[in-house]
């Protein structure tokens, strides 16, 4: 099969099985298989793109134009095909664990939901494949569609309420300033696919550049940069498997995915390097990163605490794009797999503790660790690669974050990180501490306290994705080489130095 | 036979219409209409071919050459007209059985089939004829035809509804009348190809400015232009469902296309615009239109007329399209038409289907819906999101335009305003949704199901074009941008 072929398979097979869902409505066990079967097909399909992009083919649809200047066409680049691999990896444990969670919750109206997060991974890999902006809206949007009903699930008067937020901030922010945003770059440059070195290089002055890049970095509201961040803990009234995979990997990962790509492809890192357009993004991200830390340290719910993370460690991404400095780049993509791996594995947990024991509040989980050892115990590894300390994954992104910090003039970043560590250790090791440490309030000291874990289905999915943070400490250099190969139309001179660096470590 | 289409184009639904008055039963009327609609659909899409394959059409009435007799004349702008008005007709017939057979009362079906014939003949008849005064007949024959389906209507208030379009509608065609006779008293001609041609030596420019505007309130009140709207809300949501989807989908696009052609073809851009402030005027009322309008629709109980409002705010993009008068602008209000006619065509159908089973369209008695009636309210939403203009749908293109056109002439603000009327959007379509989706079914809603496909259908068939042109364009925005070219001549 030909790469272009693969690429829209990529996206039609999860769409395949959105169709197919509602016709096994009455037979769980077919419906689920159907999932299920779409998730490890999508997966060897995206490995199959990689396989071929590996090898060197260059991958990429014909385009169709929808309007002169609009065309809809997919391709593959190393950041998108990172994004592509991790999503597809992670959608079959999340079903799996959806399975567990849904099943022993008996939530109602499954079918739509398994329907809708179909629609939801089919346009997160148009995203991962977007060859330019255009593209890459489309998906954008009808991702935010498609997640929508997913935070409404419940249906009762919070779940309507956070929906309502959900969808006017993420349409919002997306109609009022990105879609204005890639009309006045497609007026301005003429075009609006995605070129090494930028599109917008050398065609506007730089107010005009630190403006248009405002409305992107606040437009592409799903970067959750605040103050348009809003949204995310109100969509942790969804189901934990949305807040698992949609809002701590796809919808999360796709905001500032797409912000790596307007930096790097549209406005060109050497371009904002030139022309600073960016420092100012470094504060605001800089400051997202602290403050939504500091806000997590007061949240008692363990989803929301997990939620107000979340915007912190996207505020890493963004920095990273901020900074425009390459390995400040590579740092950002690092980051997008490493949170991943992390944060799915946190909001795993957070859903088993409510499966098995239907509590929500920190407060109540004290002593949680000696009933469900196996879950606090991924709980550990998940809170640890977040924090950034080895032997676990973030450790890296957090490295090469620093490093390109340095590379471009802010060293002052350094010390935000520390900070930011410091206090993320701050909010997710106590839980951890008196999880095990101390003993359930219900029984009394001394007494051995029956072990009561998640349904199978959850606590697997919790060891695989907990298992992925200890792979990613020592498979970093194999996604930090992939992502190495950016083209981000700079002079070899500058490519030079992230191989160096790369192999002076 | 070829080179009677033109004639055939209207004759076919005025001779269809007598046939129908003299119907017994209703069956047999809306057989005879469903067969009449299809023909001139055919009819339709054989003029555009041959439209855009030899340039256009001129035919002369009855032999009479123009200027002294009447002429059709047929460009790309009207027959891209044509072909939405008679396609929506065709479309929705199939529709109209169960609709009507519930909503009308038996002995009257074949008088509501006439006058939809009627009326499909009058906005035929205004799209297609190239003499101002023949014009006037064929808006009074479409508009008498649209007061009696409006007044059919099961509430009582229709018939006050119909009552008050009455008035305005007459207001409007008088005005129509008189701007026509400054024109003839100016020009001494009726037919638009010959009075634009005398333009240019007319000294009276008075009486000419005077003309314009009579023509231009006058077809305002016809195409519901804010503040001039107040009529279409209580006609939309008081008229049977079936005449609803109709009017919506076709009536004030046939106004909106008069005063097109009377502003670029007529009077000419370079009288309209730069001479005269036409253009800051309706781009005030049409960003009005476009937020006062939507938020009125939020507001709204009844969801028909809650979409009604909502057509007086999408009426304003199509205006503030041609008062953006450049190429962009213009190719966005035309494609516009098309765009907002399937969209409104794919809710009121929707909506009449959920009329058809519980027999109400309050939202308080939408709860649930959804659930019930799934494929029918998938039609709903996949309106909602043309409308709110997301990418992948007509809506987006439409925006696209604008938005452009706004930037290229400078007044960037305009694209801000386009994209948070839309927003509003976003609120009265989710309001609907929610409940629709979200609120567990009681009452009439239990029972409920998705209608039968004759009914479905039509839903499916507008859903999916909303779909496929807002993704291949060549026909809608390729005709729209190749007319928008050609009006805007005038300017260069």
């Amino acid at each position: 099969m030909s790469g272009s072929d693969l690429l829209l398979i990529s996206i039609f097979l999860p769409l395949l099985a959105t169709l197919l869902i509602p016709m096994f409505d009455k037979w769980q066990n077919i419906r689920e298989a159907v999932t299920l079967t779409a998730a490890v097909l999508l997966l060897v399909t995206v490995v199959s793109i990689f396989a071929k992009f590996t090898a060197g083919e260059t991958i990429e649809t014909s385009s169709f134009e929808v309007l002169p200047g609009l065309p809809l066409a997919f391709d593959v680049e190393p950041l998108g095909m990172l994004f592509a691999l991790v999503a597809s990896v992670l959608w079959i444990v999340n079903s799996l664990y959806s399975i567990g969670y849904m099943r022993s919750h008996d939530e109602p109206r499954q079918t739509p939901f398994y329907m809708c997060f179909a629609v939801a991974l089919s346009s997160t890999m148009g995203i991962a494949f977007a060859s330019n902006l255009f593209t890459l809206f489309l998906f954008y949007e009808i991702l935010t569609l498609s997640t929508y009903p997913l935070v409404a699930h419940k249906a009762d008067e919070k779940a309507i309420n956070g929906g309502r937020i959900y969808l006017i901030m993420l349409l919002g922010t997306s109609m009022l300033l990105l879609l204005p945003a890639i009309i006045i770059t497609a007026v301005i440059a003429g075009t609006l696919d995605f070129a090494p070195g930028g599109i917008l290089a050398g065609k506007v002055d730089d107010t005009v550049l630190a403006l248009l890049l405002a409305l992107y970095a606040f437009g592409i509201g799903k970067a959750a940069v605040m103050p348009v961040h809003f949204w995310l803990p109100a969509a942790m009234v969804a189901p934990t498997p949305v807040s698992a995979l949609l809002h701590a990997v796809a919808v999360v990962k796709a905001g500032v995915f797409t912000v790596i790509k307007v930096v790097v492809y549209v406005f060109g890192i050497e371009n904002l390097t030139k022309t600073g357009a960016s420092d100012w993004l470094v504060f605001v991200a800089a400051f997202s990163l602290i403050t939504a830390s500091i806000v997590a340290l007061t949240r008692d719910n363990l989803k929301a605490r997990l939620a107000y993370s979340t915007v912190s460690q996207l505020a890493y991404v963004v920095l990273g794009a901020a900074l425009a400095s390459s390995a400040a780049i590579v740092g950002s993509g690092l980051q997008i797999v490493m949170h991943a791996a992390g944060k799915i594995t946190l909001f795993f947990c957070a859903g088993a503790i409510m499966v098995a024991t239907h509590k929500t509040e920190i407060s109540e989980m004290v002593g949680i660790g000696r009933r469900m050892p196996i879950t606090m115990g991924a709980f550990l590894i998940g809170s640890l690669s977040i924090i950034g300390l080895p032997p676990l994954g973030g450790v890296w992104s957090k490295w090469w974050l620093g490093v390109g910090a340095i590379d471009a003039g802010h060293e002052w970043i350094v010390a935000v990180l520390m900070i930011s560590s410091l206090l993320s250790a701050a909010y997710l090791l106590p839980i951890v501490a008196w999880g095990f440490l101390m003993s359930p309030p219900e029984s009394k000291p001394g007494d051995r306290v029956e072990v009561t874990e998640a349904p199978l289905a959850c606590v697997v999915s919790i060891c695989i994705t907990a298992g992925l943070c200890v792979m990613l400490f020592f498979g970093a250099n194999w996604v930090e080489s992939k992502l190495a190969t950016m083209d981000f139309g700079i002079q070899s001179g500058a490519t030079a130095l992230i191989e160096g660096e790369r192999h002076g470590r | 036979m070829m080179t009677q289409l033109p004639a055939l184009q209207v004759v076919i639904p005025l001779l269809a219409s007598l046939f129908c008055a003299f119907m017994k039963r209703g069956t047999v009327a809306w057989a005879l209409s469903l067969v009449a609609s299809w023909a001139v659909l055919v009819v339709s899409i054989l003029i555009l071919q041959q439209v855009l394959e030899s340039g256009p059409i001129s035919y002369a009435m009855g032999g009479w050459e123009p200027p002294f007799g009447i002429e059709y004349y047929v460009d790309k702008l009207n027959a891209f007209v044509l072909l939405l008005v008679s396609g929506v007709g065709a479309i929705i017939m199939p529709f109209a059985k169960r609709s009507v057979g519930t909503e009308i009362h038996s002995t009257r079906q074949p008088y509501f089939y006439t006058m939809y014939l009627l009326c499909l003949c009058g906005l035929l008849g205004i799209a297609i004829t190239g003499d101002a005064f023949n014009i006037f007949v064929f808006l009074e024959v479409s508009s008498l035809a649209t007061y009696a389906m409006v007044a059919m209507g099961k509430d009582k208030r229709a018939l006050l509804a119909a009552f008050q379009y009455l008035i305005i509608g007459t207001i409007g065609a008088t005005f129509y009348v008189i701007g026509t006779g400054l024109l003839y008293t100016v020009t001494g001609s009726l037919n638009l190809v010959d009075i634009a041609g005398q333009l240019d030596s007319v000294n009276n420019t008075r009486a000419l400015v005077t003309s314009l505007a009579f023509l231009t309130v006058g077809i305002s009140l016809k195409l519901a232009l804010f503040p001039l709207h107040v009529w279409l809300p209580n006609a939309y949501a008081y008229a049977p469902s079936f005449a609803t989807v109709f009017l919506a989908a076709t009536a004030t696009k046939v106004a909106i296309y008069l005063l097109i052609r009377f502003f670029f073809s007529v009077f000419g851009a370079g009288l309209v615009f730069q001479s005269l402030p036409v253009s800051e005027i309706l781009l005030i009322l049409s960003v009005v239109a476009m937020f006062g309008a939507s938020i009125v629709a939020i507001f709204q109980e009844d969801i028909k007329r809650m979409l009604a409002y909502s057509s007086v705010a999408q009426i304003g993009y199509i205006t503030l399209g041609i008062a953006l008068a450049n190429s962009n602008g213009l190719s966005g209000g035309i494609v516009h038409i098309f765009n907002h006619a399937i969209m409104k065509a794919a809710f009121f159908l929707a909506l009449g289907a959920v009329f058809y089973r519980i027999g109400s369209v309050h939202i308080d008695h939408l709860a649930g819906i959804g659930r019930r009636m799934p494929i029918t309210m998938m039609g709903f939403v996949i309106a909602g999101m043309s409308i709110v203009g997301v990418p992948g749908t007509v809506g987006f293109i439409s925006k696209w335009y604008l938005a452009a056109g706004a930037f290229e002439n400078g007044q960037w603000w305009l694209v801000f305003a386009i994209m948070i009327s839309s927003l509003l959007a976003v609120i009265y379509v989710g309001r609907v949704v929610e409940v629709a989706w979200f609120r567990d079914p009681s009452g009439a809603t239990l029972e409920a199901r998705d209608p039968p496909p004759a009914m479905l259908l039509p839903i499916l068939i507008f859903c999916a074009a909303s779909i496929y042109f807002g993704i291949d364009t060549t026909l809608t925005a390729g005709i729209a941008s190749q007319a928008a070219e050609l009006l805007l001549g005038g300017l260069r």
